[in-house]
């Protein structure tokens, strides 16, 4: 390991260690990384603004005479008039543009994605096991999803009382989410490890044993 | 002027969207392409700034008053302007780049993941206090996260079976519950994104 | 009497133990498993051979799109996937577009790009160059206009690309107009863009895609695996694991999977004690009242 890396290596697993100190209790040393972080990652998205976008976007097209990109730059700078108490109501403009657009965009597409498909692939399902097309157990399975999918929205269904029948159908919908939430535990208990072992690989492979080696 | 006219923005561009989805017409698609799809990440530029601009009027706030732990400010104004001089000159003057990337790969990097990593103890703390096997619903539950948890250990003979069981938990009754949440989450933002553009939803707007 | 007590204890020590134990007995296995190295086989799931399968059935020139989505946060289960799918690409000569939409993404793609290019000229003495076998096109902000932008065309979001070179003046992007003359679209993501991609990008463009997520978020997108909305899912370290075995390079996820076996089996004593204490001390209680 060279000497620039050297430095650079161990001013990242110092960081790290100062994060890791807060396990024992808040402390200068985690308190002053975290509010470093919160700088640097604000100065990051500034220049990635102004590279990425600003200088591509906005500057290159003025430059080569696109004068209507002066028009999406006012009104990005009207958002600025929030600053100012007196004059917040000007960034409504660009606000309500953005916002027509991106909510105008989601009403088909979230139908189609999230809805329709969904319920077209539930019922397709069914209708391959009608036509005799999947096998016992994946016959078997696909009515077992299609009971857990319609008990757990029966579940959801606030507008009638969970009593008697529909009480007995949701009771099976709370099952089948709790196994579902379950199964999202399970994986997050792995998530959030694998980021300790990535740090722990950090400070003993890229680190201790190269530093020393 | 105030609140119509955003109003009439909304209204009238979510349902250009909306059309402009089922009747692709070649003058709607010049709209879509070149003002819908081009401007609003321009705008984007100048919102996102404004999280900046907020962050740096609350820290200069806080070290004039010296509010408690007002010296932490400094220090997120000190990487808040560095950076940004590394990456904004950097562009122009190639070598502060370098530094650019250093501060990216050796401070942002590591702070950002250990940050993160310290939730592997505070899951497995949370699984210890409180994953009790309290009722019927509570052991499900633990049943299943336990066999999804251990679906990659090497258990010999059971290897394959509890392999054959966390994807049956994942790819059957996960799936409906997973499904039927989707069913609900798609026609919360329907239904949500039509009260903003019919104007029935208006908290964005704010007071005044 | 005296030993009933201490029975007791045993048990109400076992529902009280200080979360700073357990903290300890986490870090220790951690340590203790990262300096041991364990290897431990990793099996492949169905999900992610189909992400390989048709990776491998595409042909010299083909074009993929690779979404990075993700930041530092959730670099450990996500970097390995990327660095795989990236290798694959090169090996199998398919042109990559790369981009980040995530706002602290772009260095790490960068870094990303730079390493596994490193590596494919380690192994081959070829150095996969920019705009010839890929394309890094950087970030913009809203990822759910530039997802649709780009399927009209990569020039409206992106008219440079990361480097500022115009996307004109690169020969890789020479007829490359939209998600029309791609032959997928891989989702690297920590972030709610794949629910972005799976709407925006498959939903209206109907281009193929595959998902490689955090373990947090993998159990979500099986109802879209099923419908075929997506044709793969890469779930966490784990999805990371199958990946670098299925393309012959096990790295740092596949290390990182035997710390988990030890990891999981901790927390998993610590369930089953924390269990025994409660059961344990309820009956104590019950008999009490």
């Amino acid at each position: 390991m060279d000497f620039a890396t050297a430095i650079a290596t161990t001013v990242a697993a110092v960081l790290t260690l100062c994060i890791f100190s807060f396990l024992y209790k808040d402390n200068p040393f985690y308190k002053f990384t975290e509010h470093l972080v919160v700088g640097v990652s604000a100065g990051y998205w500034v220049s990635i603004l102004y590279v990425n976008v600003a200088i591509p976007n906005i500057w290159q097209k003025l430059l080569a005479g696109k004068w209507w990109y002066l028009i999406p730059a006012f009104l990005g700078v009207l958002m600025w008039t929030r600053i100012v108490k007196r004059w917040a109501w000007i960034s409504r403009y660009p606000l309500a543009f953005y916002l027509g657009i991106a909510t105008g965009v989601a009403i088909p597409l979230e139908m189609q994605t999230k809805v329709l498909e969904q319920i077209f692939g539930t019922v397709q399902s069914f209708v391959a096991l009608h036509n005799s097309q999947t096998d016992f157990w994946a016959g078997i399975n696909t009515v077992v999803v299609v009971i857990g999918i319609i008990t757990s929205l029966v579940y959801f269904f606030f507008s009638k009382e969970h009593k008697g029948a529909t009480g007995g159908i949701a009771k099976v919908g709370i099952w089948t989410l709790m196994i579902g939430f379950g199964a999202s535990f399970g994986y997050t208990v792995m998530a959030r490890i694998s980021l300790l072992i990535e740090r722990v690989q950090f400070l003993i492979d890229d680190w201790l044993l190269k530093l020393f080696s | 002027m105030k609140r119509q006219f955003p109003l009439i923005i909304i209204f009238s561009c979510g349902l250009f969207m909306v059309v402009q989805y089922f009747v692709p017409h070649e003058k709607s698609e010049f709209f879509y392409e070149f003002i819908a799809l081009d401007w609003p990440p321009i705008i984007g530029v100048f919102a996102l700034m404004l999280g900046v601009i907020s962050l740096t009027r609350v820290s200069i706030t806080r070290i004039r008053r010296k509010t408690e732990a007002w010296r932490y400010s400094i220090v997120t104004l000190i990487g808040l302007f560095v950076m940004s001089a590394f990456g904004v000159i950097g562009h122009h003057y190639p070598p502060l780049s370098t530094a650019f990337d250093w501060s990216f790969n050796n401070i942002m990097i590591p702070i950002s993941a250990t940050m993160f990593s310290l939730l592997a103890f505070f899951i497995a703390s949370a699984a210890y206090r409180a994953f009790r096997a309290r009722s019927v619903l509570a052991s499900i539950l633990l049943v299943a996260a336990i066999i999804v948890m251990m679906r990659f250990f090497p258990l010999g003979p059971l290897t394959s079976v509890v392999g054959k069981t966390s994807d049956w938990i994942l790819n059957v009754p996960n799936l409906a519950a997973k499904r039927a949440i989707l069913i609900g989450v798609g026609l919360g933002i329907v239904s949500t994104a039509m009260k903003v553009v019919l104007g029935i939803e208006r908290s964005y707007l704010g007071k005044d | 009497m005296t030993e009933q007590n201490s029975r007791k204890n045993i048990f109400e020590r076992m529902f009280a133990i200080d979360r700073r134990w357990v903290y300890g007995f986490l870090m220790l296995a951690v340590v203790l498993s990262v300096i041991a190295k364990p290897v431990i086989p990793i099996p492949i799931s169905k999900e992610a051979r189909s992400i390989y399968d048709y990776m491998n059935s595409l042909s010299d020139g083909d074009y993929i799109h690779l979404a990075m989505d993700y930041d530092p946060s959730t670099l450990a289960e996500l970097h390995p996937m990327t660095r795989a799918v990236l290798k694959q690409c090169f090996e199998k000569k398919i042109k990559v577009i790369i981009t980040a939409l995530h706002q602290n993404g772009p260095g790490m793609a960068a870094e990303a790009i730079d390493t596994a290019c490193q590596r494919h000229f380690e192994l081959t003495g070829y150095r996969p160059e920019s705009g010839k076998d890929w394309v890094f096109l950087g970030y913009k902000p809203y990822p759910i206009l530039i997802i649709l932008g780009m399927g009209q065309n990569y020039r409206i979001p992106f008219p440079n690309d990361y480097y500022n070179v115009p996307l004109d003046s690169l020969p890789m992007m020479k007829g490359i107009r939209n998600y029309q003359n791609i032959k997928a679209v891989i989702n690297i993501s920590g972030t709610s863009a794949t629910d972005w991609w799976i709407t925006y990008g498959n939903g209206r463009y109907q281009v193929p895609l595959a998902i490689g997520v955090t373990g947090v978020m993998a159990t979500d997108y099986y109802p879209y695996l099923q419908t075929g909305q997506i044709f793969g899912i890469l779930g966490g370290l784990q999805g990371a694991a199958e990946y670098e075995t299925l393309v012959g390079t096990p790295g740092k996820a596949v290390e990182g999977m035997s710390v988990q076996v030890v990891a999981h089996s901790i927390i998993i004593i610590f369930i089953i004690v924390g269990n025994i204490g409660y059961f344990a001390t309820r009956k104590k209680n019950r008999v009490g009242l």
